[in-house]
């Protein structure tokens, strides 16, 4: 008698699991896999007019790897990524390191640096490229004080993704130093009581400490900034122009796809390109998993 | 003696070093800051002033000329309520499906459970550009191109507010479940009074950041909206340099106005938001 109630209510907890699930796996099936498949399905056509495909073979593929547009544009991206990143993860791991101390007025400056992390990254770019304007930019105009005339923040392609590099290191900062704070934190004081007793210093505590006991949350950090960085779109959108003679030497492989895409229609070629973006994130995904366990420190 | 004039000098050495770290972490607040300062000055001078030069750092005829076009002689509201409307129902939404979803994978059994739970976790691994074009023809397909629920319908679910749910529903104590089951608790009681409760800081967390994530969202408003009176907030920057000419204290004085429930809720929710994202950093 218990044994077949029992049973029921199992019974009745797996009905009530599938009822739930249902519409979830009907929306990632709309939204995320049809949409996934179609993506590969499409790289092999050209999509015309209404969307309508036709069999086009590997010839996106075959246009890409030909395309020097892509070429430039896949090494601008790993120019930002091989700026961006070192930079971000440098100055998040300083600025950590400088509010982990007992420095006075610690938490104000938390505030102020995580600032930039909850404004909305199209009001940054606007003022920033403002700041960066060669005519009316309140830097152009600090450094002509100083004999600097008329640097081409923007407009120059020589100059242009360095500024851009820039505005995306202080957007990053701020977020991944709490990240990096919050692992310096979970760091047992025990640690510094006994190297403090030994006469090691604050510099020597925070190389043979901090530093090595925060290798997984560098790591992390590191992952997320590669990845978003491989993925950055929004500054490049905003402060460089489409006329700007800089628009190619900053475009970035998102911004190529967009513009395949929805600006010059060009559906297929776009899906080619958002496929190769796929690959270069599973390898990244793929070499974290790999590295994690070989020299991230997770024995805390 | 010996001993005295040692410590001496470590509080010594201690202070200058102490206050090269502060000078250190000022001038970085200045850098920090100093845009945002900018920002204010320009939203307050005319017009005119902004295209002379930068040599007064602040506006000589002040005037609230900026803010007076942002708000009367464009759209603002509309795009405030737009920005309102999307940002609103996706925060709830997700906050609804993220916890029963959590829950459901972290105590249902059900077969297909891992499948599904791995097909989800791999939707955040691919990047948005992927499904991209497939969702946008699909979109204008149902009829929803240039409508809010563009930005509504697909967004129901997020993987990371259910991954983030699940791992606390899987600390909550057995018994506490089970207890309420015997006492004749039914699925949707114990989701609301016992699950709820016990995973308030995963919902605080998940809440901030889908709100951030989605106010300050671009990409998308950008792809599916095109009329001016359907857009939203972070699209209304282009609003004023778009036409013949920028118009940078109307610019900045919108930027100003769109910074401001962002910063409220920042204030308001400092501490869960510091908290969330340490949060999400231990889980890596």
């Amino acid at each position: 008698m218990k044994k077949k109630q029992m049973s029921r209510r199992k019974r009745s907890h797996i009905l009530y699991g599938y009822l739930m699930i249902a519409p979830l796996t009907a929306g990632l099936g709309i939204f995320y896999f049809y949409p996934f498949f179609k993506v590969f399905y499409d790289s092999f056509h050209v999509v015309g007019a209404f969307n309508k495909t036709s069999w086009a073979g590997l010839s996106n593929y075959v246009t890409m790897f030909k395309d020097p547009v892509m070429w430039s544009t896949l090494w601008n991206t790993l120019r930002y990524v091989l700026v961006i990143v070192p930079f971000t993860l440098a100055l998040s791991i300083l600025l950590a390191a400088l509010l982990n101390t007992d420095i006075k007025g610690r938490s104000v400056f938390r505030v102020i640096y995580f600032i930039p992390a909850i404004t909305m990254s199209t009001a940054i770019s606007m003022i920033w490229r403002w700041i960066f304007n060669s005519d009316f930019g309140i830097l152009n105009f600090f450094l002509s004080k100083l004999g600097i005339r008329n640097v081409l923040w923007l407009s120059d392609p020589k100059t242009a993704w360095i500024t851009i590099s820039i505005v995306a290191v202080w957007m990053n900062v701020g977020y991944q130093m709490i990240i990096l704070l919050a692992g310096m934190q979970g760091i047992s004081r025990s640690y510094y009581e006994s190297a403090s007793l030994d006469g090691a210093g604050r510099f020597q505590q925070f190389f043979g400490i901090t530093l090595p006991l925060l290798t997984p949350t560098i790591f992390f950090v590191l992952i997320t900034t590669l990845i978003s960085t491989f993925q950055i779109f929004d500054v490049i959108y905003m402060m460089i122009n489409s006329k700007s003679l800089a628009k190619e030497a900053s475009q970035s492989i998102v911004l190529y796809f967009y513009r395949n895409a929805f600006e010059y229609s060009k559906k297929g070629y776009a899906s080619a390109i958002a496929i190769f973006l796929f690959v270069i994130i599973m390898v990244i995904t793929a070499f974290q998993m790999k590295v994690q366990n070989k020299w991230v420190n997770y024995d805390q | 003696m010996d001993v005295k004039a040692k410590k001496k000098f470590y509080q010594r050495e201690g202070f200058r070093v102490r206050l090269i770290l502060f000078l250190v972490m000022v001038i970085v607040s200045l850098i920090i800051v100093i845009p945002y300062v900018w920002m204010l000055s320009n939203s307050f001078k005319p017009t005119k002033e902004t295209l002379v030069d930068a040599s007064h750092l602040l506006p000589k005829n002040p005037t609230l000329d900026g803010y007076r076009k942002v708000l009367f002689d464009s759209p603002f509201f509309s795009w405030l309520r737009n920005s309102l409307i999307i940002t609103v129902s996706d925060t709830l939404i997700i906050l609804f499906t993220s916890t029963i979803l959590g829950y459901l994978f972290s105590r249902f059994e059900f077969r297909g459970r891992r499948f599904l739970f791995m097909m989800l976790l791999f939707t955040m691994m691919v990047p948005a550009q992927v499904t991209m074009i497939t969702k946008f023809i699909l979109i204008d397909r149902i009829g929803l191109y240039d409508n809010l629920l563009a930005l509504i319908i697909p967004a129901v679910v997020s993987a990371f507010g259910v991954y983030l749910c699940k791992q606390y529903c899987d600390e909550i104590p057995r018994e506490l479940l089970e207890s309420a089951r015997i006492d004749g608790a039914g699925n949707f009681q114990i989701y609301f009074h016992i699950v709820i409760p016990q995973i308030r800081p995963a919902i605080g967390s998940l809440a901030i950041f889908t709100f951030l994530e989605i106010w300050n969202d671009y990409l998308n408003p950008l792809l599916y909206l095109s009329s001016t009176g359907k857009q939203t907030l972070p699209l209304a920057l282009s609003f004023f340099s778009s036409q013949h000419q920028t118009d940078l204290s109307a610019t900045m004085a919108a930027s100003a106005l769109i910074m401001i429930p962002t910063s409220i809720v920042f204030i308001v929710f400092q501490k869960q938001f510091i908290k969330g994202i340490a949060m999400t950093g231990m889980k890596g």
